[in-house]
């Protein structure tokens, strides 16, 4: 019906030249979207020479897998790859857990030091000690260069603890006190009533916890100083930021010129074998994303 | 909303005797669901703001927070009269403010146009792909960002010229917002696309018969339709002003664009776990963070005063 109505509808003309310019623009933002993320993908498969002097190109002599080969052959690569899913998964996990658990009696307006909690968790959002009374109290409690100074600090989170609760007060009390009746306690009725109806919620915050966590880099960067604890953003950074690949993927070549060129075609691949498993991954996880902004609108 | 405000009133005015039998009966919300939480927010966030003794002391490890020797207000002193320092505090300010005025309208204006399109499966697509860059990582980002302007990069073999940009002070707020909006635009503009696809088809018609054209739709139907999302948004990226992100500010710095590119958080880093000045270090940053909050309370206060008195 309401489609059919729609499309009766003409646009007069003055609008259709409003909506041309508009749909220019739409196109010139989608296509600088795609030009660059297509171009880093091509230039992966270059050999270094013709990237070196040419850029990209289309002949299918000028391709290789070299990068490709050498990237994949890295040690660090993969560890970094290991790493970050161990600290996305668990965090996520930790966190999550937390957060909803803490949120549950936050979200009963007859719960006593409500009020105090509140201010207790909300002032922490907007004032902290800073970076350097943070870091020497993670040295005192011997955190530092542990897989703890990354996965604690932020295990529990007061926006998300917000969000939970809001979501908690959108179903019906009358679950509760039913489940109050047939001398349910509150565990019980948390874990086997209230968590499966709120499923959504979980799956939106797992969801920006792993992605938030597996981009970062900041805390692993002070914290961390032992290679083999290091998360893959922290080995991207050196090659992509710093300028250094990891030596072994260009130790075999002799010149220092070819040497260069091999490190730019290496950030080429590199961007592309650390980028694909989240840009692969995340149309799957849409409808949850778009979930979760709502969710996160019914605050406001 | 008054019969709630009137529950949480008869909760207020329970007697102890009530309060702590409530607690006695319900202890399990405390020791099971909120004890992980408090503890862990003491710790991590509560204790080290004693840490903060440390702006007013010259630090020293051996002789603890306690122990070492007060300075009073001299850290603060110093950097507020270093003109460096100042030069470092309208960095920041300019990087935010600015990418306020690009970064802010961007996902907006996104989400008026996508909104437009009647073609689903085309509008799908497109959101596909302009949400994409939202899953790519700071450092990804900033890699790319100085691969395509390098000397030798695809921009400069592009125009046949050998521009490095990356060293250039006056380019870098421009590479850092536009990059900005490349990456976090579309992403930014579905709170908006899903609050405009809740605004009455029925509305748009009627406009739409009464002669309205496209520009006024926009203007007296749809903006309204997500004003409150605009002023939440606005007062949250506005409360944040002072705390640009030092993710991407540090690894897009070089050292020849550090005129324009040393932030606050990159300085507080720098000087606190780089060079080891604790007690400078934290001064600056206490100093970050108190700006910050009254800024908070600012834009909250003004918003409030010119939306019917609803801040946040």
């Amino acid at each position: 019906m309401s489609v059919q109505k729609v499309k009766k509808i003409k646009r007069s003309r003055s609008d259709r030249g409003i909506l041309s310019v508009g749909y220019s623009l739409l196109a010139l933002f989608t296509a600088a979207i795609i030009v660059p993320l297509a171009y880093v993908v091509i230039a992966s498969f270059m050999d270094p020479n013709v990237l070196n002097n040419q850029g990209i190109s289309f002949r299918m002599g000028d391709w290789s897998l070299e990068a490709y080969r050498r990237v994949l052959e890295d040690e660090m690569i993969w560890r970094g790859f290991a790493n970050s899913f161990f600290y996305s998964v668990t965090a996520t996990a930790i966190s999550v857990f937390i957060t909803l658990l803490a949120a549950y009696p936050m979200s009963k307006r007859e719960l006593v030091g409500r009020t105090f909690f509140n201010a207790l968790f909300i002032i922490t959002m907007f004032f902290g000690g800073g970076l350097i009374p943070t870091f020497i109290l993670m040295n005192e409690l011997r955190l530092v260069n542990t897989v703890w100074a990354i996965l604690l600090p932020g295990a529990f989170n007061v926006w998300n603890m917000i969000l939970a609760r809001t979501y908690y007060q959108s179903i019906s009390k009358e679950l509760w006190e039913a489940s109050q009746i047939d001398g349910a306690n509150e565990i019980q009725y948390f874990f086997q009533i209230l968590l499966p109806l709120c499923k959504p919620i979980i799956a939106v915050l797992a969801l920006w916890g792993f992605v938030g966590m597996w981009n970062s880099y900041f805390d692993a960067m002070i914290y961390l100083n032992d290679a083999s604890l290091q998360p893959l953003q922290l080995v991207l950074r050196s090659i992509l930021v710093q300028n250094t690949p990891q030596s072994g993927m260009i130790a075999d070549i002799q010149s220092t010129a070819e040497m260069a060129k091999m490190a730019e075609l290496l950030k080429y691949s590199t961007i592309v074998v650390s980028s694909l498993p989240l840009l692969v991954m995340y149309p799957f996880f849409q409808k949850y994303f778009d979930k979760g902004v709502m969710v996160g609108s019914i605050k406001g | 909303m008054e019969v709630e405000a009137k529950k949480t009133l008869t909760y207020q005015k329970r007697t102890t005797r009530q309060k702590l039998l409530y607690v006695r009966k319900n202890w399990q919300l405390y020791v099971i669901f909120l004890l992980p939480a408090l503890v862990l927010t003491v710790i991590f966030k509560y204790l080290p703001m004693g840490g903060i003794l440390m702006a007013f002391e010259d630090y020293n490890v051996r002789l603890g927070l306690l122990g070492s020797e007060w300075v009073g207000l001299d850290y603060f002193k110093r950097f507020l009269s270093s003109p460096d320092f100042m030069s470092y505090l309208l960095n920041t300010l300019k990087l935010s403010l600015y990418g306020l005025l690009w970064g802010f309208p961007a996902p907006i204006i996104l989400a008026l146009l996508l909104n437009q399109i009647r073609r689903t499966g085309i509008k799908k697509k497109i959101q596909l792909l302009i949400y994409a860059p939202n899953f790519i990582s700071v450092i990804v980002l900033c890699g790319m960002v100085r691969m395509f302007l390098s000397p030798v990069g695809p921009l400069n073999q592009l125009l046949g010229t050998t521009t490095n940009w990356m060293t250039m002070p006056e380019a870098f707020r421009t590479i850092y917002i536009a990059s900005g909006i490349w990456q976090g635009a579309g992403w930014a503009s579905i709170m908006y696309t899903a609050a405009l696809s809740n605004v009455s088809k029925e509305l748009e018609e009627a406009a739409t018969i009464d002669g309205a054209n496209i520009l006024q739709q926009i203007w007296y139907v749809q903006l309204p339709a997500i004003k409150n999302i605009i002023v939440i948004q606005f007062i949250l990226s506005a409360g944040n002003i002072m705390s640009v992100g030092f993710e991407k500010a540090y690894a897009l710095q070089t050292g020849m664009n550090l005129p324009t590119s040393e932030i606050i958080s990159t300085y507080v880093y720098k000087i606190g776990l780089l060079n080891g000045d604790y007690g400078y270090s934290t001064a600056v940053g206490i100093f970050n963070s108190v700006i910050n909050v009254l800024l908070l309370l600012l834009v909250n206060w003004i918003v409030s005063k010119l939306n019917d008195g609803e801040g946040l």
